[in-house]
């Protein structure tokens, strides 16, 4: 006997795209969801020769935790640095920090292997770019790869904490390794982070945006 | 009125083991989709509590050999009294009191608002040699000297349920500073003990946790 298979839109449900069936919070109704797993990706750019990469949608209280992972960002300059900013509303990224930094590096002909804080890359009380790698290298196999932790952006109570790592090659053939920790100073919520270089462009590369649920 | 039941094999697609039922992204029809490898556990929601704590096998928590790594996310962790810190201790299975020995290394940059202070150093004063007290995870939070001021960080425990090896943790926190600098502090060690542990809490050092919320993730190894 052939079966008679229940259809997409036969459920009393809308069926929403790349979205899991779930059963509602009370337990007595269908609803749409992600699947099972505490890190949802809600937002993928891929640069182009882009002066920014603006991150502008769900940045909210949907999450208390977001994530950017970027991936082989290459810009289209050399020594050229990639930087972050948070916007507390309106339209500028302008929002206060005061961060911290430090590093580690070795050349790749084993001349130079330190570790220190990095006086250079740290802001206080600071509306400007916050650097998240200095002195790139734009051979074509050189860039940066990382992450950035951004927590309960949201909040108009407390202070915003971000804290990120990332990895690259610097213009003159070295590994640099980049601890960033900090603020954004204010009680405002944070609705936007922006990515961009120093000098030029983003020549290439790819951040994605994850809510940690 | 009797009810249709639809089976396993009702729906219009080809049932996969361990496969969730989702929407195609057309939404025109069903497909397959794949769990996370980071499964949430467990949040818990400070209120002037003294402590926090997660015990495997209570309120739904799981710390035990079902995942080889968890994951503990602390946001906007507000003290109730001033200059303390966030600290974390664990209980073996079957033990009593958390109070389980450690060794752990301790180093923070930190850099003051006012942009005259700032530097990298190893902290003596938070690390232990085979000590069992409470270890710290953040540095000298605010709490009564500003409403906005808080900490926010991650906490790595690997295979606690090992009876083999001694257990790892790492920890790193962007924490206010009671004086009004940034610090970014970083601690790593080991419960040095075969046995499993299975418990964990969270307190500060002195007074109650204010406000904050504290998640358990555990991490797939497969």
């Amino acid at each position: 006997m052939a079966l008679s298979k229940v259809d997409y839109n036969s459920l009393n449900v809308t069926a929403a795209a790349s979205k899991a069936l779930k059963w509602n919070s009370g337990a007595d109704g269908f609803e749409t969801g992600d699947v099972a797993g505490a890190l949802v990706l809600l937002e993928t750019q891929t640069a182009s020769s882009d002066d920014t990469l603006d991150f502008t949608d769900n940045i909210d209280s949907t999450y208390n935790e977001y994530v950017f992972k970027f991936y082989n960002i290459h810009p289209a300059t050399d020594q050229a640095h990639l930087q972050v900013n948070f916007r507390d509303g309106g339209s500028s990224y302008d929002a206060t920090k005061t961060t911290t930094t430090f590093e580690a590096r070795h050349n790749e002909d084993d001349t130079v292997a330190t570790a220190a804080y990095d006086g250079g890359g740290d802001v206080a009380q600071s509306t400007g770019i916050q650097l998240l790698m200095s002195y790139q290298g734009n051979d074509n196999d050189q860039s940066c790869s990382g992450y950035l932790h951004l927590f309960d952006p949201s909040s108009t109570t407390f202070v915003k904490h971000f804290m990120a790592r990332t990895s690259s090659v610097q213009y003159d053939n070295r590994q640099r390794d980049n601890y960033i920790a900090g603020y954004c100073n204010v009680t405002a919520a944070i609705d936007g982070v922006q990515f961009s270089m120093s000098t030029g462009n983003i020549d290439a590369g790819v951040v994605k945006m994850y809510g940690v649920s | 009125m009797a009810l249709t039941k639809y089976n396993y094999n009702s729906f219009d697609i080809t049932p996969v083991a361990s496969k969730a039922l989702a929407f195609n992204s057309d939404a025109d029809g069903f497909t397959t989709a794949t769990e996370g490898d980071m499964v949430l556990i467990k949040t818990l929601t400070a209120s002037s509590d003294s402590t926090l704590e997660f015990e495997d096998g209570t309120d739904d928590v799981v710390l035990d050999n079902t995942y080889p790594i968890y994951l503990f996310k602390f946001i906007n962790i507000h003290p109730s009294g001033d200059g303390v810190r966030l600290q974390f201790q664990g209980n073996a299975a079957g033990g009593s009191g958390y109070n389980e020995t450690m060794t752990t290394t301790s180093f923070r940059a930190f850099h003051n608002e006012a942009g005259t202070d700032a530097d990298l150093q190893y902290v003596t004063g938070t690390d232990q040699a085979q000590g069992t007290g409470f270890q710290d995870i953040t540095d000298y939070g605010g709490g009564s000297g500003g409403a906005d001021e808080c900490a926010s960080g991650e906490l790595w425990l690997f295979d606690p349920s090992s009876t083999t090896f001694i257990k790892h943790f790492m920890a790193s926190a962007s924490t206010y500073l009671n004086s009004d600098y940034q610090s970014q502090k970083y601690h790593a060690g080991y419960f040095n003990t075969t046995s499993a542990i299975d418990e964990i809490q969270f307190k500060f050092d002195s007074g109650n946790i204010d406000s904050g919320t504290i998640k358990l993730y555990g991490i797939k190894d497969s």
